[in-house]
């Protein structure tokens, strides 16, 4: 089987990113779900908390964060379930291209579809709700570096358990813990903002995790799918 | 050597090995566990500050020790199994997690034990403890898929790469959860930075961290040789095994 028969690689990840968008496109509705959940999500908070304004402010950026991580929890079996329940998933494995490139596709699919609206619906909340502006830069920032690690190690986790029942429950029963890391350094960093004080360190770490899941993510999922598909 | 090493891996020779060494290994866990008992909670003299408290050690130090161990044994056991496709790899992955996830388990109830009487509090945000909690929620994580998925090869060879994954996070897991509880901790000293152990507290914590090893690889025995009997019982020398165990 020559390259040119099937095209690169890049024409396959450009097929599969094609593929997912416009599927996720004609489900409209179903991006809109997510986004209801982390708004009501963190419109739980200042009812459970109580109408106190100063208490709500400081924990504003925890509560987006972690409404982030669960919104995202939330949407990650899409992003193989869909492709294993037509069998098309199984074609992605036994294609002569690299599965790992064709699945961090399959994950920046996920973060344009899943996390980007998110992230702007937090920023118009946050902003909303009276967070400072350079608090609300930071929160940003931090959750546009940290938030490709979420869609990037839910990918492993949406592999690991593609297929099984109840794989939603145990799906975020695998990734939570492992998305620890990024929601310490994000939350410090909107915190440390709020008192006035420097970020980068944060960012940079979160940068950090970024391109660490970046280039060893797409192995383990990959190695996860064939794994799951036997 | 290797011919040793190549005939413990295979099913049957373990199972064989496996009937002998973990009675063995029971046998020296007990052994060593009364030394270290008696030495421990007889013989050391009380701590200068923490007083009779402090031997919870003799329990929470190698359960806190091994929990870590053993999840280094069960992914290096699944990542034999996941790249040289040794059916014992599998296996003991397998019968590792449980085991695991109680040594995980036992070192944080000992820690909260413990730390009533010194800190004043059942649980404290403190980085160590933190992250032997999200090891054992990594062991439930490892365990629950497992349990999810009916195929046991695949079960086993998908939990490898749940398993490797971990071992790759679990340091920066620790990191970030050291990171973030020295920001903003204050109420309590908890680092265990005594200078030094005076002698006669070490050698029964070094002859608990014995005891507990060797009774952890003679319960791995002991659970291993229960998944081989499964994963087996299909195959002839399983049967055969059977069939002599009933006459006998």
């Amino acid at each position: 089987m020559s390259a040119a028969a099937h095209g690169t690689a890049l024409d396959a990840a450009r097929a599969v990113l094609g593929r997912d968008l416009s599927r996720a496109w004609r489900r409209r509705a179903e991006i809109l779900q997510p986004l209801v959940f982390f708004a009501i999500t963190v419109y739980l908070f200042p009812l459970a908390i109580g109408p106190a304004e100063q208490t709500l402010r400081t924990l504003l950026p925890a509560i987006v964060w972690v409404a982030v991580l669960l919104s995202m929890t939330l949407t990650l079996p899409d992003v193989f379930a869909a492709d294993h329940a037509d069998g098309s998933l199984d074609l992605l494995a036994l294609s002569p291209q690299p599965l790992a490139l064709l699945v961090l596709t399959k994950a920046l699919a996920h973060w344009l579809v899943g996390a980007a609206p998110l992230l702007v619906l937090a920023a118009a909340m946050c902003a909303v709700f009276g967070v400072d502006a350079y608090t609300l830069r930071a929160l940003m920032l931090g959750l546009v570096l940290g938030s490709p690690v979420l869609s990037l190690i839910g990918a492993l986790g949406s592999a690991l358990t593609v297929g099984l029942r109840g794989g939603t429950l145990l799906l975020a029963l695998i990734t939570l813990p492992m998305y620890i890391p990024v929601l310490i350094f994000g939350t410090s960093a909107a915190r440390n903002a709020s008192l006035g004080l420097p970020v980068e360190a944060e960012m940079y770490l979160l940068s950090g995790l970024s391109v660490l899941a970046l280039t060893l993510t797409p192995w383990a999922t990959a190695a996860a799918l064939r794994a799951r598909l036997g | 050597m290797f011919e040793g090493l190549h005939k413990f891996a295979s099913p049957p020779h373990f199972h064989a090995i496996s009937r002998w060494l973990s009675p063995t290994l029971y046998g020296v866990s007990l052994l060593l566990f009364a030394l270290g008992l008696v030495g421990g909670l007889v013989l050391a003299p009380a701590d200068y500050q923490q007083g009779d408290s402090f031997r919870i050690i003799y329990i929470h130090v190698p359960s806190a020790w091994l929990s870590m161990f053993v999840y280094m044994v069960m992914a290096g056991a699944g990542a034999c199994g996941l790249i040289w496709k040794m059916k014992m790899g599998d296996i003991v992955a397998r019968a590792a997690a449980p085991l695991g996830a109680s040594f995980t388990f036992l070192a944080l109830v000992t820690g909260s034990l413990w730390g009533k009487p010194m800190w004043g509090a059942w649980w404290v945000w403190d980085a160590r403890l933190t992250s032997e909690l999200i090891l054992l929620f990594l062991y439930l994580g490892y365990i629950a898929l497992q349990a999810a998925i009916e195929d046991r090869r695949v079960a086993a060879r998908t939990g490898a790469v749940l398993a490797i994954v971990g071992v790759v996070n679990i340091p920066i897991i620790h990191y970030s959860v050291e990171w973030w509880s020295t920001l903003h901790q204050g109420p309590t000293v908890t680092k265990f930075d005594q200078p030094s152990i005076a002698t006669s507290m070490l050698i029964p914590l070094l002859t608990m961290t014995l005891a507990f090893k060797a009774f952890f690889i003679a319960a791995l025995l002991v659970r291993t040789r229960c998944e081989i009997l499964e994963f087996e019982q299909h195959t002839s020398w399983v049967r055969e095994l059977v069939r002599a165990e009933a006459a006998r």
